[in-house]
């Protein structure tokens, strides 16, 4: 199987045969708009990571498993998205559509995404609640395959890349030299809204608290008249649809999507989700910042550092803090 | 040792040397041909790497899932000094043997080396972190494999001698198996599973828990290594990328499919999972989500793997000769040791 590695835009090695040209743009590395521009970029990878470290962590602090699908979440988020788009392709007036339909197409994946990731929890994760993690592991890894390999086979999606439909208009700013598009405005925007709606729902809501109580101890959650089973459906629910959002983002910026997509995106946003200690939702977000952050100055300075930079800081931070940033380690008991 | 005793612990190999000339003769015949032998010499990599992998995660209870990390510095080791050390396509037939054994060794010591090194902190992290220590690691040692350019960067290293044949493969298959089999299965082998079915109390009955685990490790990376050598010796080329976490998953869901704790199911399991997709080329684009929904199914209706926890008779040693006491409770709770006077 070939999985295809995730290189961010702009980071072309051309500078590899004219070294003059690499030295300079090492000295620019050095410049404020330079900088500037690399956080902008930093952000925006950061907010797709942060999203679906949300999904990874809350899966992880409900039921305790590592849902190695999900990174596929948002490849059929990103392509459901292009699908949607092309139904509503009578209203796209000179390339873009206009803002309602943008949220109709969202709200549509999300939906369908969150409904799909509803779905492999019913079908493949639900028998296995009660067995030894690692079987829930492999069978998630069993899915992602499944999820990655399906849409491959059917000849409507098959193996070839298509490029993602330009969603909104692109206009460009210039903010203190450097530049930043519309698109990255609105999606880290959008980001940072879904997150900051997903924290209020776990925090002040009735149904949050019975997630924190679920995610607590199960067995006394159900005697306390909480429905086990849909809670856990429902954390399903918001991880794909937050994995949508995630794929929506991405595919935005770097529009291309292929069934591939979500592999690696995936095993990144899940390191970053250990990083900030998962489970943890404020973990994961800044979890994912400080993986899209580092990630993008690390490739300016070359791109396969960009690439492993990512684990590196995990290593050192769990050597440091055994459980990431903000887990709380728990005693082991006799 | 008398003459009954050695027959039987030698018959596993002599199924081995049957199943070669097995193959030798259907060759022979044309009922196969180089595909098939080279489907088999995965196989037999394969059953290599997920045997070793069931030391660490399924008789020691640590979570490994970069072993594929381990399998790239064995392939590299080895290729580097079969290719570069001595130029291997041209040295005498007679020299090759032996560069190609210390190849494996070096590859296999490399290994074991950065084996040691991941297993100290698995002292410090336990159960899922550890998990994603390892997978960074593999991931990490992909990379910097990526960085050097005299073995070729991300591009590869090319033109290392075919010496692996299935007699090599099939060798060092069997020597795996052996040696793993009178590890896991003797005194020193019942440490590795107290360890894994409960730490503490392993630790309180006097385990050096620490000992143990970073043997276990170092033991898994050794073979993981040669296992690795032997593959680059099969292909002739290697790439970072080929050892990449897709290649670390495989091999988990080789061990868990086949049932954790337990050498006949890495047996079974890499043997038929590493089949089964050859067999499924007939479904051309359908194939590997026909294979990965036969996972999930697996899976679902078979938790404990194809043989989970249970060992055919060769592949154990007659309890009674070592200990008092079965290496897996029954379930119908006669565990009485046999030589208690209740």
């Amino acid at each position: 199987m070939c999985r295809l590695r995730f290189t961010p835009a702009g980071t072309s090695p051309s500078s590899a045969n004219k070294p003059q040209l690499c030295s300079t743009r090492r000295l620019e590395a050095f410049q404020l708009s330079t900088i500037l521009q690399y956080l902008i970029y930093g952000l925006q990878l950061g907010s797709v990571y942060a999203l679906l470290a949300l999904g990874y962590t809350m899966v992880y602090g409900i039921v305790g498993m590592i849902n190695f699908a999900h990174g596929d979440f948002l490849m059929i988020g990103a392509l459901g998205t292009f699908f949607i788009a092309k139904l509503f392709t009578s209203f796209n007036v000179d390339g873009t559509y206009p803002m309602l339909i943008v949220g109709v197409i969202i709200l549509m994946a999300m939906l369908g995404t969150g409904g799909i990731g509803v779905g492999v929890e019913a079908i493949a994760y639900r028998p296995l609640r009660n067995k030894p993690r690692m079987i829930a592991l492999i069978t998630a890894v069993g899915v992602s395959m499944f999820l990655e390999n399906f849409p491959r086979a059917l000849s409507f999606i098959g193996p070839n890349p298509r490029s993602f439909p330009t969603l909104f208009k692109v206009v460009r700013y210039s903010f203190l030299g450097a530049s930043i598009t519309s698109t990255q405005i609105i999606m880290i925007t959008l980001a940072a809204v879904v997150m900051v709606g997903l924290y209020f729902l776990v925090n002040k809501t009735k149904i949050g608290s019975q997630m924190r109580a679920v995610s607590m101890d199960k067995d006394a959650a159900a005697l306390m008249g909480i429905n086990v089973n849909r809670v856990i459906s429902l954390t399903f629910f918001i991880g794909g649809a937050l994995a949508a959002v995630a794929g929506i983002c991405y595919a935005s910026v770097y529009p291309q999507v292929e069934v591939y997509m979500g592999a690696w995106l995936g095993t990144k946003s899940f390191i970053a989700a250990v990083l900030g200690g998962i489970g943890d939702i404020r973990g994961a977000m800044l979890g994912g910042f400080i993986m899209g952050v580092s990630e993008i100055f690390a490739t300016a300075v070359n791109s396969t550092l960009g690439y492993a930079v990512g684990f590196i800081i995990l290593i050192v931070i769990l050597l440091v803090k055994p459980a990431g940033i903000m887990g709380k380690l728990t005693k082991e008991k006799v | 040792m008398n003459w009954k005793r050695l027959l039987k612990s030698a018959y596993p190999a002599a199924i081995v040397i049957a199943l070669y000339f097995l193959t030798m003769l259907l060759l022979k015949v044309g009922l196969f041909n180089k595909y098939y032998i080279q489907v088999m010499m995965f196989a037999g990599i394969n059953i290599m790497m997920t045997a070793s992998l069931n030391l660490v995660n399924g008789f020691t209870g640590q979570f490994c899932i970069g072993h594929a990390g381990f399998m790239s510095l064995g392939a590299y080791g080895a290729a580097i000094i079969t290719t570069m050390v001595f130029d291997g396509k041209n040295i005498p037939a007679l020299a090759q043997t032996p560069v190609f054994l210390l190849g494996l060794i070096v590859g296999g010591c490399v290994a074991a080396f950065v084996g040691v090194l991941i297993g100290l902190p698995s002292l410090k992290l336990k159960g899922d972190y550890l998990a994603i220590v390892t997978l960074a690691f593999g991931e990490i040692v992909r990379a910097i494999l990526r960085l050097i350019k005299p073995i070729g960067a991300a591009r590869g290293m090319i033109g290392i001698p075919l010496y692996s044949t299935l007699a090599w493969i099939l060798f060092f298959m069997t020597l795996t198996l052996f040696l793993l089999k009178n590890l896991i299965y003797s005194p020193y082998g019942r440490a590795f599973i107290a360890i894994r079915d409960n730490e503490i109390a392993a630790d309180v009955m006097g385990i050096d828990t620490t000992k143990y685990k970073i043997t276990a490790f170092c033991i898994a990376a050794f073979i993981a290594g040669v296992a690795g050598g032997l593959y680059a010796h099969v292909l002739a080329f290697i790439q970072p990328d080929s050892f990449s976490f897709t290649k670390s998953s495989d091999f988990l869901v080789f061990m868990y499919a086949g049932g954790s704790g337990s050498l006949t199911g890495s047996i079974v399991g890499a043997a038929l999972l590493t089949v089964l997709p050859e067999v499924l080329r007939f479904l051309s684009d359908w194939r590997i989500a026909v294979y990965a929904a036969v996972l999930v199914i697996v899976m679902l209706y078979r938790s404990d793997g194809l043989c989970g926890g249970k060992e055919l008779p060769f592949m154990r040693i007659k309890r009674n000769s070592l200990y008092d006491k079965p290496i897996f409770p029954r379930k119908n709770g006669k565990n009485e040791p046999a030589g208690s006077n209740r």
